[in-house]
């Protein structure tokens, strides 16, 4: 993974880079010893390390525009980051930038039930925020995988999804307000606890922009009530394609589940090894669909759900009878990923969307890819969006199948792009997809983007070597060739 | 006087734009022109309409995602959901009427540039977080394209988000991919009769707050319920608290039945609208419809030749290279009779307490209340002048979002139509307008 090169005359100040953020930071907040950094050489993206240039966790957004201001004015790189849960290297060191950790910042500052929100820090944990609210029914929608861990702040860069967002949405569905410091050290207010505002919807574009543009320092979240019920059907194909025309059939009832995930053979035996699910072993692909809300409406659905699934030639459909039964479907799921672990020293896990109906094409054809690049790959997915998680084992010593993997990655994201669908569903680009954007975008659609960063951060200063394959100078991005009174009038009606 | 350009596809618009950048001619962008009389006026010497850009270019039902070019009618698209028994979930208001046109002439690409969303907004998001992808040209000429047509993407910048609302300064869309859900098989709405603004909007927060999956929370004081077409409503003759449940029929009665237990004690009487009163009584929500002055058909119907028909036969209609001019303000004159209307946007349970506050100062004002009590829809009188009311709504304000939705042109100009931002705010939007369009030839003054 080739990252900018370091600006060596940077590295010459460090020592004065480190002094002028003891002065904005005290105390413990500026770490700057190699094994005081060490914790942070990397986030989920672990195949990948880097030590940065120094370690600063402030305290107050006041130190962070500080930060963030000196950083402008004397041209040092910063790198922000949360929890360190990226599974795309988006919050992954750089030499020479600094690495401002957000961790401090971990308080719940309000929770206002009448209006259902709430007001935290970006480093407040996403199960933090439910956990404050739980005790009067309410909770925090979007649930990734890493949410005893990740932090919200990264959620609102990373637009992190979960299990159930095909019926809540994404982060960005589910934000009310942000705050954010701006590289120029400016703190602005966007949204708050009303729905809508007028002018440019700064609080959607910073969502999932990768820690890019601003440094958030305030998140006012929708909280909604827990659903009264939720129940799960446990169904078992013979064939892949059965499984994905079932997910079709379901949607197309007009049903949307709160959740609907798919796993195939590989990924059934591992976590049933791992877990004992009682998942049924015989089959080609399970699907997991779960289904909330008031008990009558659950209870409704469920059969409708049962009576699609054997229509479309289900051999095992296993509605949970109580609580215990439900979690227990859902234990092997969540298990999945380090179930799979278990049988390989590595794997490296994919994030592609790709619409429903070529689902059943585009695993055969990541079958073939397997057998073309000699990796095994197991898929695990959310298939009520498309979203897949193929997950392809290798050895990470053997520096032929690190390559070779990577290699495979890469022709999974294509295909992806190739049968309409997109690099990334939840995980974001980072280090990972960034050398592949140029597969689902035009330069013409990465430079209109990387101006749009321009906006933010002149000096692309921001999370450098991140979401874009190269960056380029603003002050050529901004050219423009006008040729005045050349271009004719274009023959086109006019009134 | 303004020279309306109408490109039939997207080689046209991209060509359209390479000349208006190169003769440096500053365009007005608009969908069907439906809501021309939205937001600061329009100054622009030529109009670029996207109304000639239409038609369905995809639309997979069992993928929950539609894709449309851009001046494609909203009737249109949501005709054809409405035949697969799905929609959008954002539920957009249709402000024809109330902006002084025809109703039923807005487009697709209109909807977003405005994010406009009605009673749903407080369940489902608005028509930003249902908006997936476009393409389109920016101000330098170059076709571009943003999001994608999955439901599931958080690849590159979000830029669909940043289209929603953005008058149409940023870029001409030619293609738009949104979000579809299930149309619901039954809506039944309760009816709490008889509560003071306070009151009703602390049931509706009650209500949002609990279980049973709200989808759409307004209160109508007596004056306003008292011009509804939906006879149950109309007839009650005291204010209308309105709480709507939609889903499956088990579900739907079910949770009815739970409201009604929950409100028994605190409303003086409780009443219920079924599927096709709810329906009815919901869109005059949505459209604003019950708001003064109303109730008549327009007097001056759009002019011959003029907006929005002629469009969807064929875009040409022998008027090629003919340089028939049309009336500046369209529409506009005519609102001018009406009242002044604001859309004020706040925290859910502060609502009647703003409405209180302007009203101490201006006791001519009505009010409407969608989303719980977060959406005002505020009339005054004294049509023609603004005489200081914005300084008022305003000042009543304890966080949210104003916006003067309907005033004569001459209003409009002088008074800022939407909510003031900081000057860090004002200088990152020039410079994100700049990043897009950076001779400034896009609906100049309409945003940033």
């Amino acid at each position: 993974m080739q990252m900018p090169p370091l600006d060596p005359a940077i590295l010459a100040r460090r020592a004065e880079i480190v002094a002028a953020l003891r002065t904005i930071v005290p105390g413990e907040g500026v770490i700057a010893d190699e094994i005081g950094m060490r914790p942070f050489e990397c986030d989920a993206l672990s195949a990948y390390r880097q030590m940065p240039l120094v370690v600063v966790l402030p305290e107050t957004v006041a130190q962070v525009s500080q930060i963030l201001r000196y950083c402008q004015d004397h041209g040092v790189k910063v790198v922000p980051r949360g929890a360190g849960t990226s599974l795309s290297g988006g919050s992954m060191p750089v030499g020479d930038a600094i690495l401002l950790g957000m961790a401090k910042f971990n308080r719940i500052l309000e929770v206002d039930f009448p209006n259902r929100c709430a007001r935290v820090q970006p480093g407040v944990t996403n199960l933090g925020i439910t956990t404050a609210v739980q005790h009067e029914g309410f909770y925090y929608a979007p649930d990734p995988s890493s949410q005893i861990a990740c932090s919200i702040g990264g959620n609102v860069a990373e637009n992190s999804g979960g299990v159930h967002c095909l019926k809540y949405g994404l982060t960005t569905n589910n934000l009310l307000g942000l705050e954010v410091v701006l590289m120029n050290g400016e703190v602005v207010r966007l949204g708050g606890k009303h729905l809508d505002s007028e002018g440019y919807d700064l609080m959607g574009v910073m969502t999932g922009s990768e820690g890019l543009l601003g440094v958030v320092t305030e998140v006012t979240v929708r909280l909604l009530r827990k659903p009264t019920t939720a129940r799960a059907v446990l169904l078992g194909f013979p064939s892949e394609a059965g499984a994905a025309d079932c997910v079709a059939a379901v949607i197309g009832a007009g049903i949307i589940p709160g959740g609907m995930e798919m796993m195939d053979k590989d990924a059934v035996h591992c976590a049933e090894a791992y877990v004992g699910a009682g998942y049924p072993m015989d089959v080609e692909a399970l699907l997991i669909v779960e289904l909330d809300g008031p008990p009558v409406e659950v209870d409704h659905l469920i059969e409708r759900v049962a009576a699609i699934a054997r229509d479309k030639g289900a051999s095992t459909v296993r509605v949970s009878n109580d609580e215990q039964e439900r979690l227990l479907f859902w234990a092997g799921r969540k298990a999945a990923f380090p179930a799979v672990g278990q049988i390989t020293p590595d794997y490296m896990c994919l994030d592609g969307s790709v619409p429903r109906h070529r689902l059943t094409e585009v695993l055969s054809r990541m079958r073939e890819l397997s057998k073309q690049h000699r990796l095994r790959v197991v898929n695990v997915f959310h298939a009520g969006d498309g979203n897949l998680h193929p997950l392809i084992l290798f050895d990470a010593n053997d520096a032929d199948e690190l390559q070779r993997a990577e290699a495979f990655g890469a022709d999974i994201l294509r295909l992806c792009v190739e049968v309409g669908g997109v690099l990334t569903g939840e995980h974001g680009v980072g280090i990972e997809k960034r050398d592949l954007m140029g597969v689902q975008f035009s330069e013409v659609d990465l430079d209109q983007q990387m101006r749009l960063k321009c906006a933010f951060d002149p000096d692309h200063l921001l999370n450098p070597g991140k979401v874009f394959p190269q960056l380029r100078r603003c002050a050529e991005l901004g050219r423009l060739v006008v040729h005045h009174g050349k271009v004719p009038f274009p023959d086109i009606p006019r009134f | 006087m303004t020279v309306l350009l109408k490109p039939r596809d997207a080689g046209e618009l991209q060509r359209t734009v390479a000349w208006a950048l190169n003769d440096a001619v500053a365009l007005d962008i608009e969908g069907r022109g439906s809501k021309r009389a939205y937001g600061p006026p329009h100054t622009a010497a030529h109009t670029l309409s996207l109304a000639g850009i239409e038609g369905v270019v995809d639309y997979q039902p069992e993928e929950l995602v539609i894709t449309v070019r851009a001046g494609t009618a909203l009737r249109e698209v949501e005709a054809l959901l409405a035949q697969r028994r799905q929609m959008l979930a954002f539920e957009p208001p249709d402000l024809g009427a109330i902006l002084g046109g025809a109703p039923g002439e807005g487009s697709l690409a209109g909807v977003l540039m405005c994010n406009l969303a009605g009673p749903r907004r407080i369940a489902a998001g608005a028509a930003r977080d249902h908006f997936l992808g476009f393409q389109g040209v920016n101000g330098r000429a170059e076709p571009f394209k943003a999001g994608g047509k999955m439901v599931k993407n958080v690849t590159g910048y979000d830029l669909s988000k940043l289209m929603a609302g953005s008058l149409g300064t940023l870029a001409a869309l030619d293609e738009i991919t949104v979000k579809v859900v299930p149309a619901p098989e039954k809506v039944h709405t309760l009816l709490l009769v008889g509560l003071d603004d306070q009151a009703a909007v602390a049931a509706l927060c009650d209500a949002m707050g609990s279980p049973h999956e709200v989808s759409g929370a307004a209160h109508l004081p007596a004056s306003l319920a008292a011009r509804s077409g939906v006879d149950l409503v109309a007839q009650q003759g005291g204010s209308v608290t309105a709480i709507r449940v939609e889903g499956v029929a088990p579900s739907v009665a079910a949770r009815l039945q739970a409201l009604r237990a929950q409100f028994a004690a605190s409303a003086p009487a409780l009443e219920e609208l079924h599927t096709m009163r709810s329906r009815a009584f919901w869109d005059e929500v949505r459209n604003v419809g019950l708001m003064p002055p109303t109730g008549t058909p327009h007097p001056n119907p759009p002019p011959q030749g003029g907006r929005g028909h002629e469009s969807s036969t064929s875009p040409l209609v022998g008027e090629v290279g003919g340089a028939q001019r049309r009336r500046e303000g369209g529409s506009d004159a005519r609102s001018s009779e009406a009242t002044l209307l604001w859309k004020i946007s706040c925290p859910p349970t502060d609502g009647a307490r703003v409405v209180a506050a302007i009203r101490e100062r201006r006791p001519d004002a009505q009010a409407l209340y969608d989303w719980s009590g977060g959406l005002v829809w505020l009339s005054l009188d004294a049509a023609g002048s603004d005489d200081g009311a914005h300084v008022v709504v305003r000042a009543a304000l304890a966080g949210g979002h104003a916006t003067l939705v309907r005033a004569p042109e001459a209003v409009r100009a002088r008074v800022p139509v939407f909510q003031p931002r900081s000057p860090a705010l004002v200088a990152l939007s020039h410079r994100v307008k700049e990043s897009f369009d950076p001779t400034g030839i896009f609906s100049r003054g309409r945003l940033a």
